[in-house]
């Protein structure tokens, strides 16, 4: 089925969005962005070590993914427009998933410097997609200045949580002008088809695959939710019911 | 000239940020690395061009893996 994700105007053919850290190497990575389907996948922008210059995760990935940057870490505005600009001029791309970090321990979006970065990179010309709370108003605020899609958290990053407020985030679905990117918490693969059955555009996961104990396979279990969830949204479950219903004919039953 | 080189005061003896990157062993016509001086990013056309100047805070960056 034709079902292609469309965030400001271009087409991406998975709603699964892998990121590239924590894998147990670099072999395993490679393997895990394949099999997940994936077509986008993160990266982080560093200083590069003085002492040396090794081979660069773009090289590895060559041109067979869109990379998108982030901010991660990035706990001031400053810090943030600062990152992006540097992303923009070594990928060669305007997209960023805009990260700000108000709490290093629990690694909570900033909302008041997230909706302000946002701006202003918006204004610079530059397709945001931001990591954000699961909170409707802050969502709204974030469409408002022109993101491309909003990227509201699960739970916390890295922590496998899940979903933990989810009429929250299918709230977010029902009122979003623009797309919605389920990110951060994902644990497992019933967590990401969750995400897509209550109305998410997308999921993105890196830590489920990178640290479970079979990554590969769980890079194709994301996959498979991802596309298993698309389908029963577009499906339309069934209401739930206080009572049973019975399956199976009522008439012809022997005995009767 | 003293410069603030990711974060690292240094003393170096280059006038641009090619020069810089010349002395650092980095390969400036490797592609995916970015530069900022003073918190505005340089254009890799401007690199040969950008003179530094005492104290100049220097950044220069480039893809990692990340979520």
């Amino acid at each position: 089925m034709d079902d292609p994700l469309l965030i400001a105007g271009t087409t991406l053919s998975s709603r699964l969005i892998v990121g590239t850290a924590r894998y147990p190497n670099q072999q395993v990575m490679l393997d895990c962005l394949e099999a997940s389907g994936a077509e986008m996948v993160t990266a982080s922008i560093r200083r590069i070590s003085l002492k040396g210059y090794a081979e660069s995760l773009v090289n590895l990935l060559g041109g067979r993914y869109r990379l998108l940057p982030n901010t991660a870490g990035c706990a001031t505005v400053r810090d943030a427009v600062l990152t992006a600009e540097l992303a923009r001029e070594a990928l060669e791309t305007n997209w960023i998933k805009l990260e700000l970090i108000g709490d290093r321990e629990l690694l909570y979006p900033d909302v008041e410097q997230l909706v302000r970065a946002a701006d202003e990179l918006v204004r610079n010309g530059f397709t945001v997609l931001p990591y954000c709370n699961e909170d409707p108003v802050t969502c709204q605020k974030l469409a408002d200045v022109g993101c491309a899609a909003v990227m509201p958290l699960g739970s916390l990053i890295g922590s496998g949580m899940g979903i933990t407020n989810p009429a929250a985030i299918e709230l977010i679905c029902s009122r979003s002008p623009v797309p919605v990117v389920l990110d951060a918490g994902i644990g497992t693969a019933s967590d990401a088809a969750l995400a897509m059955e209550l109305g998410c555009d997308a999921v993105m996961v890196d830590t489920a695959i990178a640290q479970s104990h079979d990554p590969r396979r769980m890079a194709a279990a994301m996959r498979a939710a991802v596309e298993g969830g698309r389908l029963a949204r577009l499906a339309g479950r069934i209401p739930r019911r206080r009572f049973a219903e019975a399956s199976s004919p009522q008439l012809g039953l022997i005995g009767s | 000239m003293q410069l603030k080189i990711n974060g690292v005061d240094e003393e170096v003896g280059v006038t641009t940020v090619s020069e810089l990157l010349a002395a650092r062993g980095i390969d400036s016509t490797v592609r995916f690395l970015a530069v900022a001086v003073n918190g505005a990013v340089v254009r890799r056309s401007e690199w040969c061009s950008k003179n530094l100047g005492p104290g100049d805070d220097i950044e220069i960056v480039r893809p990692f893996s990340g979520g």
